[in-house]
């Protein structure tokens, strides 16, 4: 009977211990330093929070479907340079819609391989990082990208401006949160997602196209990195070539914390978005409270092996590993 | 999987080669007509200089092939690396040590190889523990362990030169530098590790076929533990080469390193799945990624090209290796 109860509670705690953990970590920092939880501060971290999260809601559709995406810092340098490029021989309008198509494009390319040509996506996603990134400064010459007139343009609504008083890159990473938490959850789509990352064969069997499935997994990522591109091009109107650089670790890390399974059929949009604010107050918390920045490094490493640890023993019934 | 070597394992084995001479032909026709330089592309001293090249990479992907062979993976190898490198360059400025003259060199080296053994072993520790996959907990490692780099010296860089370590690390003995022989010593080392002892034989058994090898009573837990210790040990190997020489790190150095790593052994056609590569094929991997960076050099191409090639190298290798393999298994997850 005890035995019962306490795989329950494994069991509870697993399911929904991201939440209770973000919840503690936020009332103790929040004890610790009241300017934390100060409306500012919230926006400040969430803002800034947003272009990766944007990307890593788009690599939740990825990972459920049983992939790996390890090329969307690449391929938002990509995005980023192209627009500010475009921009200035275009117009913001257009920029914005060739930038769209060429990211979309790039997705598409890699989503045929790993979908239809059925090949292993983190080589794949590897191959991409390093080709993506040639392409980038092939394009830009290797030089910085500068929009020419920065106070002429409305192009800087998307990172800079507030609309009611919150910051559109917060609006945009809530909306798109929200739209593609209904596509994963309430669309036949979501379902067939679950259904090949959760066993692929048996999706086959079932008669879901799993090429076509996985296929569109990489176009939603591309879509987010190519908004993430946007909201990092309007935000600074000037790059480098290696804005997203690293940032594919740095966004898988935030889904795994949510709890995606990289084995494919877990997760959700909504713990994704927990574990992307986990990472954003963390640094934010620990600089408040007056340690280094690099602190952060080190809680995040403890703090995402004890997440999936905890998941992992709650799923097998038993705390450490029966590898011999 | 059988022991005998097939035509179709001939074929696999030997296309690094084939495509390392393909590689070296190229560059030495087309490169010379295009070179910008005057000197000549297959001159001994710039074979020579390949080689000295590759090592820092070569040293770890050397250790990345064990640990995929055993079915795992690595990400943390590059923050290893630059640790290393603090612990080697730093420990040369304790006051005890530089009472010992020049013998702090064998002491410095010693604590940097222990840094990266200690990392290793923690890695091993949780995979086998926690049974959390090697990809996620490295993942996180390599958070982890840059936030130790950082905590070291902060942003600042830690430069230390010793003028008879950095005359030991440029020397050359039989023509060959000293980082290129720590590259073959490894690789020599490791080939008989893997090919010739029961924990080589153990380590492929178990990528293979985890089930199966536990089933046969082998210990999987202390293999894993053992091969991230090795991969750390050669990390910090490659800090150790390469920093006597430069003699400053930054904290950020090392990023990528990884996914270079990775890119190697898998053109060397090791299989992320476990259970299949080598690591002669993985040399050839490396060398034939250093001859592509350096022959596109030679005909002038800029970095942005040696990128794109060597991405899309990576997954022409791939769909070129399903066409052979196409009766063989199911496809691979992760």
């Amino acid at each position: 009977m005890a035995q019962l109860n306490k795989t329950e509670i494994g069991a509870f705690l697993a399911k929904q211990g991201i939440l209770i953990a973000f919840a503690a970590f936020m009332i103790g920092f929040a004890l610790a330093n009241q300017r934390f939880i100060e409306l500012d501060n919230v926006f400040g971290v969430i803002r800034s929070s947003a272009i990766l999260g944007v990307m890593a809601l788009g690599v939740t559709f990825v990972v459920i479907g049983g992939n790996l995406d390890l090329s969307v810092g690449s391929m938002m340098s990509f995005s980023t340079i192209v627009v500010l490029d475009l921009h200035d021989k275009l117009g913001p309008g257009l920029a914005i819609l060739a930038m769209f198509a060429l990211t979309l494009a790039l997705g598409a390319f890699i989503g045929f391989l790993v979908g239809y040509l059925k090949l292993n996506s983190l080589i794949v996603t590897l191959g991409m990082l390093s080709a993506i990134h040639g392409l980038t400064l092939t394009w830009s010459g290797g030089k910085n990208m500068d929009i020419a007139d920065k106070s002429g343009t409305w192009f800087s609504v998307f990172g800079q401006e507030r609309v009611m008083g919150i910051p559109v890159p917060i609006l945009i990473f809530a909306l798109l949160a929200v739209a593609l938490s209904l596509l994963l959850s309430k669309t036949p789509f979501g379902r067939k997602v679950y259904a090949v990352g959760g066993n692929g064969q048996a999706a086959t069997f079932s008669g879901i196209p799993r090429a076509r499935v996985v296929f569109l997994t990489y176009i939603v990522s591309a879509f987010c990195v190519a908004t993430a591109g946007l909201l990092q091009a309007s935000r600074s109107l000037g790059s480098q070539n290696t804005v997203g650089q690293g940032m594919e670790l740095e966004v898988l890390a935030a889904v795994i914390l949510g709890g995606a399974s990289l084995m494919g059929g877990a997760g959700t949009v909504f713990k994704t978005v927990i574990g992307v604010l986990i990472l954003g107050f963390i640094q934010n918390g620990l600089l408040l409270v007056g340690l280094d920045f690099y602190v952060q490094y080190i809680v995040t490493w403890i703090i995402i092996i004890l997440a999936v640890w905890l998941d992992v023993a709650a799923k097998r019934g038993r705390l450490w590993s029966p590898i011999a | 999987m059988t022991t005998t070597l097939n035509q179709k394992d001939i074929l696999k084995r030997g296309a690094i080669w084939a495509f390392i001479l393909v590689e070296l032909a190229f560059f030495a026709i087309v490169g010379d007509a295009m070179s910008v330089s005057s000197k000549a592309f297959l001159s001994v001293d710039n074979m020579l200089l390949l080689l000295k090249q590759s090592a820092p990479i070569g040293i770890i992907a050397l250790g990345m092939t064990i640990v995929m062979i055993n079915g795992n993976i690595d990400l943390s190898v590059g923050a290893t690396f630059a640790l290393a490198a603090v612990v080697l360059l730093d420990s040369m400025t304790w006051p005890f040590m530089q009472a010992l003259g020049d013998w702090a060199i064998p002491l410095a080296w010693g604590f940097a190889l222990l840094t990266g053994v200690v990392l290793g072993a923690i890695n091993g520790l949780i995979v086998w523990k926690t049974g959390v996959d090697a990809f996620i907990v490295t993942l996180a490692s390599m958070l982890g362990f840059r936030g130790l780099v950082f905590m070291y010296n902060g942003e600042q860089p830690t430069s230390h030169l010793n003028w008879t370590l950095v005359d030991f690390a440029e020397a050359q003995f039989l023509g060959l530098h000293t980082a290129t022989w720590f590259l073959l010593g490894a690789a020599l080392i490791l080939w008989l590790l893997m090919t010739k002892t029961v924990h080589g034989r153990n380590a492929y058994a178990i990528g293979n076929n985890r089930e199966a090898a536990v089933n046969a009573g082998i210990r999987v837990g202390p293999h894993f533990v053992l091969n991230f210790m090795l991969i750390g040990f050669l990390a910090a190997l490659s800090a150790v080469v390469f920093y006597s020489e430069s003699g400053s790190v930054n904290p950020n150095d090392g990023m990528l390193y990884e996914l270079w790593a990775i890119t190697a052994v898998v053109l060397g056609g090791t299989k992320l799945a476990g259970g299949y590569g080598s690591i002669i094929s993985t040399l050839g991997g490396v060398i034939a990624i250093q001859l592509l960076r350096k022959g596109l050099g030679h005909i002038g191409a800029d970095t942005q090209t040696v990128n794109l090639v060597i991405g899309l190298i990576l997954i022409g290798v791939l769909i070129l290796d399903r066409q052979l393999n196409r009766k063989g298994q199911e496809e691979l997850k992760i």
